[in-house]
Order: C-alpha cells, then sequence, then structure tokens
C-alpha cells in the first residue's frame, strides 16, 4: 500500500474533476489541500464529520436551468450549437458529423473511443465527424488518472480543435459575471491541457488544440445562445505549473508520520465511528495556508478557518499586508502597544504599527 | 484596505466587537428611505422571486412571483413594484428651491429632497441594474405590451443603479458598503459581505461577542442569505414544493420568512448609521444626489428615451473621467471631515499634524510687480514629515489657504501661505494660524478641477469608431425574450 492509499485508509478514492482541478490553482500553496486531493480523500465527509460541514449546496432550479439549457443546444445532432460554432468558428456548411460519445458505457472504452475518434479526425479523416460530444480524456494528476468531460470538442474546417464549455449564467449586453466566466475558463483550461496531452502521446502537435475556447451562455435575460471566444493561455500556464508540483506531493507525504490516516471507521451502517479529536490531530500534522477565499472553494474551509483564527492571514491577505506581514493577531496587537521589542525583521513593521496605533488612539479619544 | 484599518480588523479580533474606522457617518441617510431587499430565482438571469419594500420599518410590503418562470407574472410583479417604487419618486417632485445662476449656467430650480434606497448588500445593487435594464425597454402597446409603469420602474432603477457607481452618491446604497465604510470587523472583507453577519460584529445581542453573533449568523436556518440569491436548500425543500402545489399562502408565508430577518437587520444598520453625526460634507454630496435626481426627473418628464445599452465612446470617457474626478474630491472631503481618515494619510506621509511655534502672519512678499500678503508660519510636527520644498499643502480647518513649504530642519516645517486672508495687505484676525494652534496640513485638494476636454459626439474619432448611430429602441428591443 502507497503512503497516499493509507492516508485515504478504507474508502474509495473520491475523483477528481475539472472543478477540483482547477480549484486546485487558486490556493496552490496550500499542502493540506493538495495532499487530500491526491490521496483521494472525500473532504466533504471528513469536514462534516469533524463538525465543520461545507456549505455547498445547489438550487435545484440552477440544475434544471443548466440541463435546459444544454439540452436545447443539443437537440437534433446539436443543430443550434453547430449555427452558432458556424458564426464563431467559421466552420464549414457541410462539415457537421457529430458523435454522441455519451453514449458508450464504460469509461475506459469511452476513453479509448473518444481518442480513436479523435486522432482520427487529427489525421484529416473527413469522416472522423466535426462534433464530439462529451469525449471522455484522461489526465495524470498527482500520478493518477483522471477521467474528465468537456461538453463538447469541435473541429474546425483546418484542422483545429476547439473545446466547447457550456454554462448557463447570461451573458447580459455583452457582459458577465466575471468570477463565473474565470472559473468557466480555468475548468475549460484543464480540457484543453488534457486533450493537447492526448494529442502528444499519440504523436501530434499539441498545437492543434487552440488556446481558445468556445463559451455558450444565454443571452441576455432569453434562452437563447451566444457564443464568445475566450483566451485561456494564461489558466493553462498556472494549471500547468500546479499539476507539475503535484507531482512533488511525496516529498509532502514522506515527512508525514507513516501511521497516520485519515480513515473514517464507517461502520456497516455507513457511520463514520472514528473519534473527531484523531483526526484534527492528523490534519494539524498538514499544514494549510487558509486564506477567506477557500471559503467559496474548498470543502474544508470552515475547519481551517476556525484553525486559522488568530492569524492575520484569516482577515484577508491585504491586510496581513498592511499589517507589515506580521502573521499574528496578538503579536501585531502587541507590537503596536509596544509591549514586545519587535525581532530584527520587524523592526519597519512595528515602527508603522506603533504609529498607526497612536494615531487611532488620538483620533478616538 | 489601509493599515489603520487593518489594526482596527485586529483589534476586532482581540476586543470581539467592530472598531470604529470613521468618527463622522459619510453616507447620506434620508429621513424615510425606501428599504428594498430582493429575491431572484437561482439559475435564472435576473428573475424576480420576491421583495419586500416599504419605507417604514412595521410596514414592509411583500412582493412575490408564484411562478417565477411566468413571463406575465414576472411583468405583474414589475408593474406591483413600480406602483410603490414610482410613487415613491414622486412624493419628492414636490417642493424645490432656485439655484442662482452661476458663471455659465442659468438659474435653475432644484427638489429641495430627494428619494434614497437602500438595498442589503452589492447583489441587491446588481438587481437593480438588472431589473431597470430588463424593463426600461418594453413597449407599452402591441405585442408583448406591459403595463405603462414598467418601462418607467426601467428608467428609474437605471438611473439609480448608475448613479450608485458615482463615488459619494447615496441615491442607492448597499447596507453592507455602508456599515464597512464605518466599522472593520473581526472577519474578512469576503465574509462582511453578509449583512447578518457584519451587523453581528457592530451590534452583538447582549451576552455575546461579535465573532459568536457573526459565527451563528452564517446559518442560513436563523439568517437567511440577504439575497439576492437565496438559500440552496430552502429552494429544494421549501421552495419548490411550494411552487409545486402552487399553493399562494405557502409561498406567502415561505417567502415572508425568508425575508423578514433581513428586513429588520436592515433597519438595525438604518439606525446603527443615523448613531453617527453626519460628515461636514454630506450635504454637499447629497445637493450633487438632488441635482441628478432634478435633471433625471425632468428628462424623463420630457418623454427621453431609455437609457442606452451600452455608452457610445465619447460618453464613455466623459463619464469615466468624471468618475475619476469625483473620486478624487470625495476622498479629500471625507478626510476634511474626519480625522481619522486624515490619519491614514498621515501615516502615508501624505499629512502631517503638528503644533504652530512661529507666525509672522504681515510678511509681506515684494518681489514680484504687486506687493502681496505671504505669511509664515513654522509648524513642528509630531509626525514623520516625507514632504519637501515644493510641496503644497492644506489645512482642513482653513480649506482655502494653500501653504507651500520653504524649508524643513528636523520637525520644523516653515509655509508660505496664500488665499483665505481677504484682499488687503493685513490679515483679519483668525485667517493665518497663531502660535500654539494645533493643525494637520495635508497635499488633498477638494479646490475645483477642470474637467478634461472631450470631443463632441459628431467628432469622434476614428480610432474610436467614429461618429456614432443615433440610439432609437426599436421593436427588438421591446421583444427581448424573457425566459
Amino acid at each position: 500500500m502507497t503512503n497516499l492509499e493509507c492516508l485515504r485508509g478504507a474508502a474509495a478514492p473520491k475523483s477528481h474533476n475539472a472543478r477540483t482541478i482547477a480549484a486546485l490553482t487558486t490556493n496552490p500553496g496550500c499542502s493540506r489541500r493538495a495532499v487530500m486531493d491526491a490521496a483521494g480523500i472525500d473532504k466533504e465527509r471528513l469536514a462534516s464529520h469533524v463538525g465543520f460541514p461545507a456549505r455547498f449546496g445547489q438550487s435545484q432550479f440552477a440544475i434544471t436551468r443548466g440541463n435546459v439549457f444544454e439540452a436545447q443546444l443539443k437537440a437534433n445532432g446539436c443543430a443550434e450549437l453547430l449555427r452558432l460554432l458556424r458564426e464563431v468558428l467559421a466552420l464549414p456548411i457541410g462539415a457537421a458529423a457529430y458523435d454522441d460519445l455519451e453514449s458508450v458505457n464504460q469509461l475506459d472504452a469511452r476513453a479509448d473511443r473518444s481518442r480513436e475518434l479523435l486522432t482520427r479526425a487529427a489525421d484529416g479523416d473527413e469522416d472522423a465527424g466535426t462534433l464530439f460530444d462529451h469525449p471522455l480524456l484522461r489526465l495524470e494528476v498527482g500520478g493518477r488518472w483522471v477521467y474528465l468531460e468537456p461538453d463538447l470538442i469541435a473541429l474546425q474546417f483546418g484542422g483545429k480543435f476547439y473545446v466547447v464549455e457550456i454554462k448557463s449564467f447570461a451573458v447580459i449586453d455583452g457582459k458577465a459575471d466575471g468570477t463565473k466566466v474565470s472559473a468557466a475558463a480555468t475548468q475549460s483550461a484543464v480540457y484543453v491541457l488534457a486533450m493537447r496531452r492526448l494529442l502528444a502521446e499519440a504523436g501530434y502537435d499539441p498545437g492543434l488544440v487552440s488556446h481558445d475556447v468556445v463559451l455558450v451562455c444565454p443571452e441576455n435575460f432569453s434562452n437563447r445562445p451566444v457564443a464568445t471566444l475566450v483566451d485561456v493561455r494564461k489558466k493553462l500556464s498556472v494549471l500547468e505549473r500546479q499539476l507539475a508540483r503535484m507531482g512533488r506531493i511525496d516529498a509532502i507525504v514522506d515527512g508525514l508520520s507513516p501511521s497516520l490516516t485519515f480513515d473514517l471507521q464507517v461502520d456497516d451502517a455507513g457511520v463514520p465511528q472514528r473519534p473527531v479529536a484523531e483526526l484534527v490531530d492528523g490534519m494539524g500534522q498538514i499544514d494549510a495556508r487558509y486564506s477567506p477565499e477557500c471559503l467559496a472553494n474548498c470543502e474544508l474551509a470552515f475547519f481551517c478557518r476556525h484553525e486559522a483564527r488568530g492569524s492575520t492571514a484569516a482577515l484577508g491577505k491585504s491586510v496581513r499586508e498592511e499589517l507589515g506581514g506580521v502573521s499574528s493577531v496578538s503579536h501585531a496587537l502587541s507590537l503596536a502597544s509596544g509591549a514586545v521589542p519587535p525581532a530584527e525583521d520587524e523592526i519597519e513593521a512595528a515602527e508603522m504599527l506603533r504609529f498607526a496605533a497612536k494615531l487611532r488612539s488620538e483620533c478616538l479619544s | 484596505m489601509s493599515a489603520l484599518t487593518a489594526l482596527a480588523r485586529v483589534s476586532a479580533v482581540s476586543s470581539g466587537v467592530a472598531q470604529p474606522i470613521a468618527t463622522v457617518r459619510h453616507v447620506h441617510l434620508s429621513s424615510r428611505p425606501l428599504v428594498f431587499v430582493p429575491l431572484a430565482l437561482a439559475g435564472e438571469a435576473n428573475a424576480p422571486l420576491a421583495a419586500l419594500v416599504g419605507s417604514s420599518p412595521d410596514a414592509p410590503q411583500l412582493l412575490f412571483v408564484p411562478q417565477p418562470r411566468n413571463r406575465d407574472q414576472r411583468f405583474e410583479f414589475a408593474a406591483k413594484l413600480a406602483a410603490i417604487l414610482l410613487s415613491y419618486v414622486d412624493s419628492f417632485c414636490g417642493e424645490t428651491e432656485t439655484v442662482p445662476a452661476g458663471r455659465n449656467t442659468e438659474p435653475r430650480e432644484r427638489y429641495v429632497d430627494a428619494p434614497q434606497i437602500l438595498v442589503p448588500n452589492g447583489g441587491g445593487v446588481g438587481f437593480v441594474r438588472l431589473f431597470g435594464r430588463s424593463t426600461r425597454f418594453r413597449r407599452t402597446e402591441g405585442e408583448y405590451a406591459v403595463d405603462a409603469s414598467v418601462p418607467l420602474l426601467g428608467r428609474w432603477l437605471t438611473f439609480f443603479a448608475e448613479r450608485s457607481e458615482y463615488p459619494g452618491s447615496s441615491l442607492l446604497v448597499s447596507m453592507t458598503g455602508a456599515l464597512s465604510m464605518h466599522w472593520a470587523t473581526g472577519q474578512s472583507a469576503v465574509e462582511d459581505a453578509n449583512l447578518a453577519a457584519l451587523v453581528g460584529w457592530i451590534d452583538p445581542p447582549s451576552g455575546m461577542s461579535g465573532a459568536e453573533a457573526a459565527l451563528e449568523a452564517e446559518d442560513p436556518l436563523t439568517w437567511p442569505p440577504a439575497g439576492p440569491a437565496t438559500d440552496p436548500t430552502f429552494d429544494n425543500e421549501v421552495l419548490a414544493p411550494a411552487i409545486e402545489a402552487g399553493s399562494l399562502s405557502m409561498l406567502e408565508s415561505a417567502l415572508r420568512s425568508q425575508l423578514m430577518p433581513t428586513w429588520e437587520l436592515m433597519w438595525r444598520g438604518v439606525s446603527l448609521l443615523r448613531g453617527l453625526p453626519p460628515g461636514a460634507r454630506v450635504e454637499q454630496r447629497w445637493t450633487a444626489d438632488r441635482d441628478a435626481f432634478t435633471g433625471f426627473a425632468s428628462y424623463v418628464a420630457e418623454g427621453g428615451y431609455p437609457q442606452a445599452k451600452r455608452d457610445v465612446a465619447v460618453a464613455a470617457a466623459q463619464r469615466l473621467a468624471r468618475l475619476e474626478r469625483a473620486q478624487a474630491l470625495y476622498d479629500a472631503q471625507r478626510a476634511y471631515d474626519d480625522p481619522l481618515l486624515l490619519a491614514e494619510y498621515r501615516l502615508s506621509g501624505e499629512a502631517f499634524a503638528g503644533t504652530v511655534i512661529a507666525s509672522s502672519p504681515d510678511r509681506i512678499d515684494d518681489s514680484g510687480k504687486r506687493r502681496v500678503l505671504r505669511p509664515h508660519v513654522t509648524v513642528r510636527s509630531e509626525d514623520p514629515v516625507l514632504l519637501g520644498p515644493g510641496a503644497s499643502v492644506v489645512s482642513p480647518a482653513r480649506p482655502s489657504q494653500t501653504g507651500s513649504f520653504v524649508s524643513v530642519s528636523g520637525p520644523d516645517v516653515v509655509l508660505e501661505l496664500s488665499g483665505g486672508m481677504g484682499r488687503g495687505l493685513t490679515t483679519p484676525p483668525g485667517s493665518v494660524p497663531e502660535v500654539g494652534e494645533r493643525l494637520t496640513y495635508t497635499t488633498l485638494t477638494e479646490s475645483y478641477q477642470a474637467p478634461a476636454a472631450f470631443p463632441s459626439r459628431e467628432e469622434t474619432p476614428w480610432t474610436h469608431g467614429g461618429p456614432p448611430v443615433e440610439y432609437v429602441p426599436d421593436d427588438e428591443d421591446a421583444a427581448e425574450d424573457w425566459s
């Protein structure tokens, strides 16, 4: 058994998807998350067992809307989607062969079939199709294969592949919510990367996959779709760097106690029995880098927030920076009041803090 | 985030309650604001679900859409909201005052008061903007006809949303924005976006620390989100079955239960803000708001077009320049009004406080053609002085008087003063700082900045697409789907 399997214990590994891979790039310095994800630990279950459940519910209205929108685009052999792609990518009219790869059942068979079709298309085989619906791609993340399922990959006339991402947030007068667009772009970048690696492994030029992805969203307040090209080059480089880092996860794991495990000791009724204190102690052995942004991205965030109480970083990156990088709340206050002498590298920060404290007390008295 | 605010945040952590970061109130607060708490249906593009609205704490009106995907019902919601909001707006279109003629302007009338809409958070402002966008182009006749009040509502909501981007405007205010401008909590800015948590830090219930109150406020069962997004569990377990059952009473009580806690928080926020004395220049900014309101009311009365979907190049550049000037002025005004904000500039070296140790109020400069009064004062600074000769500074105590640095030796700064002393060669009493007076001087200025020159619309350069086509709303705008 490898170290990572020990850490996970008896539970089945939780697999990554494009969303979780994208989340890795938001806080690359967090070892705790990196180790948990590499080991395939169910963070959601772990967090709720230790008393800090994540709050990532999704409204059924949002789910329904997303499904209806995608179904509408893909109805009649992707008729509506094709019209859009013809506009934005100049797909030739005739070229509209469509492969629904979702219908292939078994995971590996689907991945193989997807690879076969996509490489044939890369060869320029016209019969191989132009639209590949839900192909299954594989990407190696932290030493394990992760299956990924883009909404669609389109092949443009001239041999370029484009990842197509369908999202149900609205683009109103040419503008959309920046956070959502950015999240969609990162997710698409994961697909671009997987597709590039697939081609590279098969001996093709990875540059055949465009760094522009096609984002399809409803326009204004309607159900009418609109397609936009989004450049994901920056996201790609962040992603590649982060995945390369994942490879070095072993270095972190090797430093952990060999007996460390996050096994929840689930009983026959499916209820975790593991004493909470043991898990909390275990998590404490792997460094986390909590920041308030984690609340929107990580299942363990509420646990880490609780643990990070009293640190200036828990108040936001800018707070810590403004305090001259002093990491603890109580130390910052002691420096500000002059109660403790500053260490050599804190002299400047302490001077500033004392001045700030003097100004506040002068103005508030 | 400034160092002073960061320090206030860590103090809040250790004391368990939010700390003041302003000594006066910098937003205008109407004596009868219209509180508006909207909810939108998840997954849709700003589809209205429900709202509590009203200008009295004990009389909230609940509006809701029984089938949120039904287009007609959405427009009924819009018409009901219009009835409330437009009559509220109209109630300010009464008494006017005359603004005397300026150098280049005719005398004009201005309403003596203006409406003020308060929403819970930034999302509420976004709701106002998008709801304005989705209603202002609607036609009142022909296919897809809506009630005449609906497009009018859209124009007003758009006006409020656009004005809210203007630094210092108080016509449309988000409660989380207004509160976090005056208090620093012991949590992050991300968490401050939760109104219940923010109010919990500022004004915790007795026997509880702010931190505990904020933690409790994160439970959506006790404190439902302040909108416009709803709690997903509420959607799945309460809202969906109620919509499915088609039971109006079930829906009404479910939605009321989601909105009432926020409604109460809004009025608690109002009284927290009312507890602060207003800054001296708040009135001046509100006057600018009243001007904007008066202007837009007459534009609407004259049957003006709905606001365009996108600004044309020249208008966009002008707007940006206006916003930048307004921001600079707003920053300066707040610092002049509030020693705690001015202290941020002392910390960064853009201001210093000190005591006058020497003063020559009748010093005459006769080096030029005309003899002029140029008093010198020496200020012993208590702050590090980072400014040097050539810098020009103003003290909030005498905003029309400029001091230029003559010399600095150690903590002593010699300033040459000009302005604010009348026209003669002797200084009126009190116009020049006397020995022993404590003052703060800053490089911030609230003096008038001339607007930049822009080409006319017809002379839009080719680099910016050339002269734009005149915008005329067409049938396509009115027919836009809303599904």
